[in-house]
Formats: structure tokens, sequence, C-alpha cells
């Protein structure tokens, strides 16, 4: 039984990871560019929810909108000042930039909300469901659930609508987008705004489970893995990369000697680079720009 | 009628290679106008120049009265400029009905789906492919989904670039009559540039010749065919020459 407990923990972190690097893979696809900040920007997140909720003392329910709101305009606010000046500039200059605006992102957590741990307040908290043996704790739950339902919105807005259609369009053949008068620029502010709100999702999610302070943002660096495992470009892909790397961990902490846990994230990715370099869902797409 | 174009000195560079070197150019409404030359004479950099993929150093492009050099592509597109650039640019991995979709994205009119089945009678292959994604089309029908799609911008002017490159005679036929019935049913401008004199000269009403950047003769399509120059470099040479280059282009847009 403790099998399925902790295969259910790690499907629980893994959505976490999973939903950080679909930001990851979401900004990619359509600008070519890495986001590194995008963890911090889920820690961010975090923190708008806990001025809302712990704060100001606003319902959980509204201030879950609310935060995801504020943080799609942080997103845009985002690319319209620091990346769209960047277009055309080379690769790794926007990849410093992005590596400095975590920085940034982190100080100043810092400096307004101070580097003290703190919990989330959620209306679910402290309570659990038993399957058979196994206990899921409500937070938990949550976010599989939200996970589970974010994803399925995605799915219908970029299979069925005419900008998710649009935002397909523009990552599939830029140039093409143009000409037919699909607002490139306007999408590109669009896709930091949705990246960034499924950030925030993932912040209020994973918030009430672990603590926030300034560092949670370094999960990144595990989705980042994710959404390589998933084959950098697929949004499925980051999630089962997420899912997988958050199993492997769990199981890796029971089995394998203190610290291989943390670690395995990154063995995992180095046996995929080698046996399957494209990741699991790999994007036949050329882009031509 | 006016002139729905007008192109006055154009000066287009690649950084420092200047590749239009001081183009005029007039599109009277409700023509064809085809632009001739071989390969990197600059006939796309024109057709880019005008679209606003590329802004002009020096020199104005003048759309129904209003100066558009510089603006972006997809505004150019909203005031209706179609673009059909060359290499069969579709949205590969979309299906062809949402390609054709896309082309309308501009628009909030109901007559969208009326569009999409006129553009089903213009191109009838398309019609049994609608659900296909477009990378799974053969390079005739992606040609044909690239021109489709275009018109579903309802543009006023439409700039065709190699439209003809890599298609059977069968096809470049079919292609001619399209663009022919598109101008004389839509009433659809169109500025057509080829390397298939032959086609382009049938086609057009008037004519435009470009060689290393400027414009080196004009005159009625008529007159054109007549020109022992044309006959000589263009029309002449077609049976060997543009064949082999024909075959090395193909395999460029493979990319
Ligand atoms: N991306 C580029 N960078 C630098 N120079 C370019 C680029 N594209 C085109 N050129 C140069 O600009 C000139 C005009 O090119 P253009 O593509 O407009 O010619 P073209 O008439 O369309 O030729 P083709 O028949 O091969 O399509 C050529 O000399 C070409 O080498
Ligand atoms: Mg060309």
């Amino acid at each position: 039984m403790e099998v399925l407990q902790l295969f259910i923990s790690g499907i629980s972190q893994g959505c976490v990871y999973g939903l950080i690097a679909l930001g990851f893979v979401l900004i990619y696809k359509a600008t070519e560019m890495v986001n590194f900040a995008q963890g911090d920007i889920m820690m961010l997140g975090a923190y708008v929810a806990i001025t809302f909720i712990n704060i100001w003392d606003w319902p959980f329910y509204w201030a879950f909108p609310a935060t995801v709101l504020v943080m799609a305009a942080v997103g845009v606010v985002l690319e319209r000042v620091l990346l769209r000046p960047m277009i055309g500039e080379p690769h790794f200059a926007v990849l410093m930039l992005t590596i400095g605006l975590g920085f940034v992102l982190r100080a100043a957590a810092g400096a307004i909300w101070g580097n003290e741990p703190r919990a989330l307040q959620t209306p679910y908290v402290g309570e659990v469901l038993r399957l058979g043996e196994a206990v899921i704790g409500y937070e938990n739950l949550a976010i599989i659930i939200g996970t589970t339902v974010l994803c399925f919105l995605m799915w219908v807005f970029f299979r069925f609508t005419r900008v998710g259609i649009a935002m397909q369009a523009a990552s599939q053949n830029q140039l093409a987008a143009f000409y037919v008068g699909i607002p490139v620029k306007r999408m590109y502010s669009l896709v930091w705004a949705l990246s960034a709100a499924i950030a925030a999702v993932a912040g209020i999610l994973t918030a009430p489970v672990s603590l926030v302070d300034p560092l949670i943002g370094f999960v990144g660096i595990k989705a980042f893995a994710a959404a390589i495992v998933g084959g950098f470009g697929s949004m499925p892909g980051a999630i089962i990369g997420g899912l997988l790397i958050g199993v492997v961990e769990q199981f890796a902490g029971l089995y394998l000697p203190p610290g291989f846990a943390d670690m395995s994230a990154y063995v995992l990715l180095l046996v995929m680079l080698v046996i399957r370099p494209q990741g699991l869902f790999a994007t036949m797409q050329k882009k031509k720009v | 009628m006016g002139n729905l174009l007008e192109l006055r000195n154009i000066e287009t560079y690649y950084g420092p290679v200047m590749a239009i070197r001081g183009v005029s150019m007039d599109i009277p409404e409700g023509k064809i106008v085809s632009l001739l030359g071989a390969n990197g004479a600059g006939k796309t950099t024109v057709l880019k120049t005008i679209s606003g993929a590329m802004e002009p150093q020096k020199g104005s492009v003048t759309y129904a009265g209003q100066p558009i050099q510089g603006k972006d592509p997809d505004w150019v597109a909203r005031r209706g400029v179609a673009h059909v650039p060359e290499g069969r640019e579709v949205f590969p991995f979309l299906s062809v009905d949402e390609n054709l979709q896309m082309g309308a994205f501009s628009r909030s009119d109901n007559k969208i789906r009326q569009d999409i089945d006129m553009v089903y009678s213009y191109f009838p292959i398309l019609k049994d492919l609608t659900k296909s994604q477009a990378v799974n089309l053969s390079g005739g029908q992606q040609q044909m989904l690239a021109i489709g799609r275009a018109l579903m911008l309802r543009p006023k002017l439409m700039l065709l670039d190699e439209p003809s490159l890599g298609l059977s005679p069968r096809l470049v036929q079919e292609i001619s009559k399209i663009i022919q019935r598109l101008n004389s049913e839509q009433g659809v401008t169109i500025l057509l540039v080829e390397q298939n004199a032959k086609m382009a000269l049938n086609v057009g009403h008037y004519g435009y010749v470009m060689e290393v950047g400027r414009i080196v003769m004009e005159d009625s399509c008529a007159r054109l065919q007549q020109a022992t120059d044309i006959q000589e470099f263009y029309l002449g040479m077609k049976e060997q020459g543009v064949r082999g280059r024909r075959r090395w282009k193909q395999r460029k847009t493979w990319r």
C-alpha cells in the first residue's frame, strides 16, 4: 500500500513540475525563447495569493481567480517591457535576461514579503481522503484535480478556439501568420499571459503543501528537466515529463540512499538524453521563421 | 481606374546588401501585373517590401492612396493585401479547414463559412482533404491551399510569389486559369511574380522585367511577348536553364 501512497504523492508533486514545464514549453514554442524565470513567476504568484488571502483576508475562491488575472497581467508587462525589445537579439542574451529576471524577482520577493517561509491559508488544509490504506491530503488532491482541469481547459483552448488555433498557427509558421493578418506580436503577449497564469495556478496549488519562500522558484530547474524529458515543445510531453519526474523522485527517496531523491530528476534527464534525445514526445515540427 | 498600388524609388537592403535599387511600379486597380526576372533579381524582396515583411530604406509604397511602407505585415494584411509567399507556406500541423479559417482571422463577418465553400469551388481537391493536416498534402495541393487561404482575407490586392514553381505543366495551366478567374470573378488586383515567363505573360495585362534590383523593361504583356530580348532571355531559355534551376529551387524549399 505504501507503493500507492508514494505514487499519489509523486503524481501530485509531478503535477506542479508539469505545470511549470508547460509554461516553459508554451513560451518556447511561440517565441523560441527559454524563460528561465518561469519558476520564480510561480513563486510570485504564490506570494500574490498570500497577500490576498493571508494579509488582506479575501475569500479563497475570489483570491484564486484574482491572483491568476494579476499574474497574467504581469506576464504581459514582462513581455512588452523586457522581451519584445529583445526580438532578433541572440538567444543567449534572452536567456541571460530571464535568468537575471529570476534574481530580481527573488530579491524583490524577499524585500517585500521577507525570507521566512509562509503557509498559504486554504479552506481545505488538513482534510484527507482515504483510499483503502492510502491517505491523500486534500491539498494534494487539489493539485491533481486542478492540474487535470487546467490541462483540459488548455486543450479546449488550443484545439477549438479561434485565438488558440491562431496561436498554434503563429508558432508553426510565423511568416505565414503575419501574412494572413494574425497579430503575431499580440499573440506573444498572450502566450506570456497564459504561461504566467499557469505558473500562478501552480503556485497557489503547491503553496499549502510546500511552504512559500522566495526560493521555491528553484523547482523550475526540475520542471525544466521535465520539459526536456517530455520533448521540449510538446505540451502533453511537459505534463507527462513532470509526472514521471515526480513519481521517480518519490520512489528514489524510499529505495535509494538519502540524497538520491533530489538527484533522480537529473539522472532521469541524462538517461533520457542518451536513449531518446528527442524526448518522449518528439516534436517533428521544424520552425520556419 | 486609378492605381491600387504605387511604388516610388524603393530601396531595400539585407544588412549591407542592397537588393532593390530604386524600383517604381504602378499596379492599376482590377488588373493582373506580372513581374519577371531571373534568380536573385529581387522579385521576392519587392513583394516583401509591399507586404511589410521588409522595410525600405528609401522610397514609398502607396496602397489605396495611403502610405504603408514600414508597417507590420499583419497590419497590411488586415487592410486587404494578401501575400502568398514562395514555397507554399501553409500551417503544417493545422487541418486544411483550419488553415482556411486562419486566412479569415481578421474578419468578423458571418460570411466566412460561405467563403470557405467558395475556395472549395475553386479548388475541389481541397474539399476532400478538409480534415487532413496541411503537411500531408502534395506540393500542388499546398500551393492551392496557400492561395485559397489568401482568398479568405477577401483581399483587394494579391501578391503571388512564383505560384507555378515545381508544379507539373497541367497544374501550372490550372493555376493560371484560377488566377485569371480570381481577377475577373472576384475583382482581385494581382501582382504575379514568376520565372515562368510564358505563363506570366499569358496571364498578365501588364508586365515589368527586373534585373539585379532594377526594373529594366515594362510594357503590356502582349508587347512584351513580342520583344526580342524577352523571347531570347526568358521564353527561349526556358527549356533547359530554368528547368535545372527549378529542380534546385524545389530542394531549397524543403529547408
Ligand atoms: N535573407 C537574405 N539575406 C541576404 N541577402 C538576401 C537574402 N534574401 C535575398 N537576398 C539577396 O537579395 C537579392 C534579391 O533576392 P530575392 O529573393 O528578392 O530574388 P528573387 O528575384 O525573388 O529570386 P528567386 O527567383 O530565386 O526567388 C539576391 O541577390 C539575394 O542574394
Ligand atoms: Mg523569389
